[in-house]
């Protein structure tokens, strides 16, 4: 009976802690927002780094996404006669569910693994702690500037993410024959504004979360039990993508479930 | 009295199993160069990084300035940081940024001064280290030496009142290592900041410290000046001194300071001994890097060419940062001789030379001193005496 608890106690016990350092790390990164005093440049630097640099990327994902919504939803629609919902269709996936997940998750594996690396690399290197004996905040240095431009640039790319992929889709439909008026004029009646502005909160929430959590996982790397120096910077990148993507999808099921 | 900068009182730390610090107290004297030894990982700059807020002790209290650590709020700790600065072994460099960005970093973040005025400081400090032609480039792009010379400029930046410098020679060649500890020491008398110096090298840091403190595993085993150090007999700093008394100076292959002093009470003994003193005056002058190591090639120059010389010296012992001594058999020679002797010597060196061309701008020239042994007084009060009635030497 004590072995069990022992195997069921130790790790809740470092569940707790990891949850509470997270909480604290999120906090404070937060709060630095407070006094922008100095952050500006550093948020339009990382807004160019995660939105500005992602963009090609999230485009083209988005381009043939909705070509592939614009295909698939075709031929399933032409069986019940209602190809004219297409257009619809692609758009209520898109701006409601896809937009969001797949720009958080190209966003995730291209700057998110990055930046856990690079936080990483900066902790074994003794960098970070030379920043603390410099009397300069390490978090409000590292941390909120990507924090605040991950808020700003996930809404925004997402809106290219829905943009791109409607277009796909439309250009699907072109491709099938089917009419562009008709495409477009759907969306518009169908089409709510709180679609819109759900698919856009969900995109600040991935924001927060995906950057949050890969910070968290390269500014921590020296914790790591099972790893340490380059192999540890490998497993916090890892790391990172994996509970980024994880989370993001759990958090789509709640944020939906809640909308809905 | 003064007030130690700070102390540490009875503190542990373990990482594990590990005991580290198995309760350390030992003061860090205000406005002296402190050097800490000890063998590798016997906890030196774990004990360090305590003082710095990198780590905190599982048990026992550090004081800045009687304020102990555990009862400051945030705000008083961070203004006692901002008095502080910490030279990591490893330079702890920022990759990303260039060498005047990691240099400006300390001054950008805290708000200090104009842009063109944080620009005129780096480069000011960064000239005097010789680093002004890397200035754009990465850290990476650097040799470990010139690495080690962004790291000291950075620490340098916001001229706290105590540096750490966490093992400042490592890995540098005998004239650098000497030039970036004479370096610390001239920016020690000019600024009048507190020093501590992590290090193993034992011989070189004798000369420049005040005051030294030796950890062996996980405690201090010795807390005093190196003059008292160098008299300790105790068998647990035998190592140390040992050591410290084998091993050749590795700037010219002298003798060192402790070596001095055993070698010349044997000759108090004998009759017709000399003791010559030699000093290359005005090195604290010197301000930027390579006048530093030039002044040290000169100074290796002037004693190789002493060891073969007609003096035939019987010992050459290094008995400060820049001051030679040694013994000569004085049968046939005269203190005129002895120091015409010399000056022929330091003439026939390119170095010395081009140190005599340089010592209108920079004051660099050498003094020397020449008397019989005497009997019965301290080696290095002999020292200090003919150091002040010296003569100065034409190059």
């Amino acid at each position: 009976m004590n072995q069990l608890l022992l195997r069921l106690g130790l790790p809740a016990l470092f569940l707790l802690e990891h949850l509470g350092r997270y909480a604290v790390f999120c906090l404070h990164a937060l709060a630095q927002l407070l006094q922008p005093v100095r952050l500006g440049r550093k948020i339009l630097e990382q807004v160019a780094y995660i939105g500005a640099g992602s963009m090609g990327i999230v485009a083209l994902v988005a381009l043939f996404t909705g070509m592939v919504l614009g295909l698939q939803g075709y031929y399933t629609l032409i069986k019940f006669s209602a190809e004219g919902a297409l257009g619809t269709v692609v758009a209520l996936s898109l701006v409601r569910e896809l937009g969001p997940v797949l720009t958080a998750i190209m966003v995730v594996a291209r700057a998110g693994s990055s930046i856990a690396a690079e936080l990483g690399i900066m902790r074994i290197s003794e960098q970070i702690d030379a920043l603390v004996t410099m009397d300069v905040d390490p978090i409000r240095y590292l941390v909120t500037p990507r924090l605040a431009a991950a808020l700003i640039a996930f809404p925004l790319l997402t809106a290219i993410f829905n943009t791109v992929g409607i277009l796909g889709g439309y250009l699907a439909a072109r491709l099938l024959s089917a009419r562009a008026g008709i495409y477009f004029s759907k969306i518009q009646s169908t089409l709510v504004l709180s679609d819109i502005t759900g698919g856009f909160i969900k995109a600040g929430i991935f924001g927060f979360l995906v950057m949050s959590i890969c910070c968290y996982c390269g500014y921590h790397t020296h914790l790591r039990q099972d790893s340490a120096g380059a192999r540890g910077v490998s497993a916090s990148t890892t790391s990172a993508v994996v509970q980024s993507c994880v989370y993001v999808l759990m958090a789509d099921y709640a944020i939906t479930s809640f909308l809905m | 009295m003064d007030t130690p900068l700070i102390r540490f009182e009875n503190v542990h730390k373990a990482f594990g199993d590990k005991v580290v610090l198995d309760g350390v107290s030992l003061t860090i004297p205000r406005h002296a160069i402190t050097a800490i030894i000890g063998k590798s990982g016997t906890g030196k700059s774990v004990l360090v990084k305590h003082a710095i807020g990198l780590l905190q002790p599982d048990r026992g209290e550090i004081f800045f300035e009687d304020l102990p650590y555990s009862q400051m709020s945030r705000k008083a700790f961070r203004t006692i940081k901002a008095r502080l600065s910490y030279m990591f072994q490893q330079n702890a460099l920022f990759d990303s940024l260039t060498v005047f960005e990691n240099v400006e970093l300390p001054l950008k973040e805290r708000g200090e001064g104009t842009p063109r005025e944080r620009a005129a400081r780096v480069k000011e400090v960064c000239a005097q280290l010789d680093i002004l032609g890397a200035l754009d480039q990465f850290p990476k792009a650097l040799s470990g030496g010139m690495q080690k010379r962004v790291a000291l400029a950075r620490a340098l930046i916001t001229q706290p009142e105590l540096i750490f410098f966490d093992e400042p020679t490592t890995g540098l060649d005998p004239l650098r290592k000497n030039a970036v500890l004479a370096m610390i020491a001239q920016y020690h008398a000019r600024f009048g900041f507190t020093a501590v110096i992590i290090t193993h090298d034992v011989p070189d840091i004798f000369l420049v410290a005040q005051a030294v403190r030796i950890l062996d595993n996980g405690q201090v085993i010795f807390s005093g000046s190196p003059l008292e150090l160098e008299a300790q007999k105790s068998e647990a700093l035998r190592p140390y001194l040992d050591g410290h008394g084998i091993l050749a100076e590795e700037l010219v292959g002298l003798g060192s300071r402790a070596a001095f002093v055993e070698a010349i009470r044997g000759a108090q003994e004998k009759p017709d001994v000399w003791l010559v003193v030699l000093r290359l005056t005005g090195l604290r002058e010197v301000r930027d890097y390579r006048g530093q190591v030039a002044a040290f090639s000169c100074l290796r120059e002037v004693v190789t060419r002493l060891a073969d010389s007609p003096l035939a010296p019987t010992g050459l012992w290094r008995v400060g940062v820049e001051t030679v001594a040694m013994l000569v058999a004085a049968t046939k020679t005269t203190e005129q001789d002895l120091i015409q002797g010399l000056a022929t010597i330091l003439a026939s060196c390119s170095t010395a030379t081009a140190v005599g061309r340089l010592s209108n701008r920079r004051r660099l020239t050498f003094v020397a001193g020449a008397a019989p042994l005497q009997p019965h007084v301290p080696p290095l009060h002999q020292v200090h005496a003919l150091l002040t009635s010296a003569r100065g030497i034409p190059l």
